[in-house]
């Protein structure tokens, strides 16, 4: 129960972070599929604004001034309209090499190989 | 027994959802199914938002990340969800591989969350009964964005002062960002029909 009594820190939102941060690097590495690796990008800023927002919290401290402010969140902003930005891109592409090509898969995309 | 600290159960029934899911993200080999993990995981990480108090980070998460993105991109999947690419298995040594990376990379993170004593601390009820006071944050963001810093009027160091300025320039190159990348989106996506409108034509 000392698990469900004690209030949570900013490791805690850490930990989360960097899970998530991992799991979206090891998609981005892993998956085949172009859209695959776009939604590891997803999961590793998120992953990152995980963090942001932890460090920007004044729930977290333990005393008054420790936080980053609201700094932290609105770094967190630019990076969700940034992803959004950059997602929008991405697709564009990704259907434009599927238009070209017939194919999503990434193993494919191999004309620029020397 | 002692009493359940709820910020604390919800902060886990969220963490948990949130990196479960993700997890569910790398391991699930087809895509929709992949998209739908995507939705719950980015779904509960504004639930954390919330829980931390950044009550507009986890407005915007929803609206624009999970209302917004992955809309965008379960569009892409079924554009291009046919046949063989619906399902893509990773290869076996591909697998190990990834594996080997998110160990690393887990051993360098998890010891770095616990590495700074201030990370650590835990918030008294005392400190927090004196902090719940405060308004909500999106009329300081909005005013950080253009450029005045409303929730640090009171700082008192004049260094920790100076670093402080809006974010009216970030804004403005962010705002120009998403203009030439939403017009380069719809350039690149554009539909090619001109060889078959010329045809007609002829």
């Amino acid at each position: 129960m000392n698990l469900l009594s004690e209030p949570v820190g900013v490791s805690h939102y850490m930990i989360v972070g960097a899970v998530m941060f991992v799991a979206g690097v090891v998609c981005m590495a892993s998956k085949r599929n172009l859209l695959g690796v776009l939604m590891g990008i997803e999961l590793v800023l998120n992953g990152a604004n995980v963090n942001f927002v932890a460090f920007s919290s004044r729930f977290l401290q333990s005393e008054e001034g420790r936080s980053l402010g609201l700094d932290g969140q609105l770094i967190a902003v630019f990076v969700i309209v940034l992803a959004a930005a950059e997602a929008a891109v991405a697709l564009a592409i990704t259907l434009n090499f599927y238009n070209n090509y017939g194919t999503v898969d990434v193993d494919r995309a191999s004309e620029l190989k020397g | 027994m002692e009493p359940i600290n709820w910020h604390t159960f919800f902060f886990l029934l969220f963490s948990l959802l949130a990196v479960v899911f993700a997890v569910a993200v790398v391991v699930a080999s087809n895509v929709v199914r992949m998209a739908f993990y995507l939705i719950m995981s980015l779904g509960a990480a504004a639930g954390l938002f919330f829980l931390a108090g950044a009550d507009f980070v986890g407005a915007m998460q929803l609206m624009i990340y999970v209302g917004g993105t992955l809309v965008l991109l379960i569009f892409g999947v079924m554009l291009t969800a046919q046949g063989p690419f619906i399902s893509m298995k990773t290869r076996g040594g591909d697998w190990i591989l990834a594996a080997l990376l998110a160990g690393i990379l887990l051993a360098l993170l998890i010891p770095a969350a616990f590495s700074v004593p201030a990370w650590r601390n835990r918030a008294t009820p005392e400190y927090l009964a004196g902090v719940r006071e405060r308004p909500a944050t999106s009329a300081p963001l909005a005013m950080g964005l253009v450029g005045a810093r409303v929730d640090r009027l009171a700082e008192a160091d004049a260094n920790r002062r100076e670093g402080m300025a809006g974010y009216l320039l970030p804004f403005e190159i962010v705002s120009v960002h998403l203009l030439v990348v939403l017009v380069g989106a719809a350039y690149l996506a554009r539909t090619k029909r001109r060889a078959t409108a010329e045809r007609r034509l002829l």
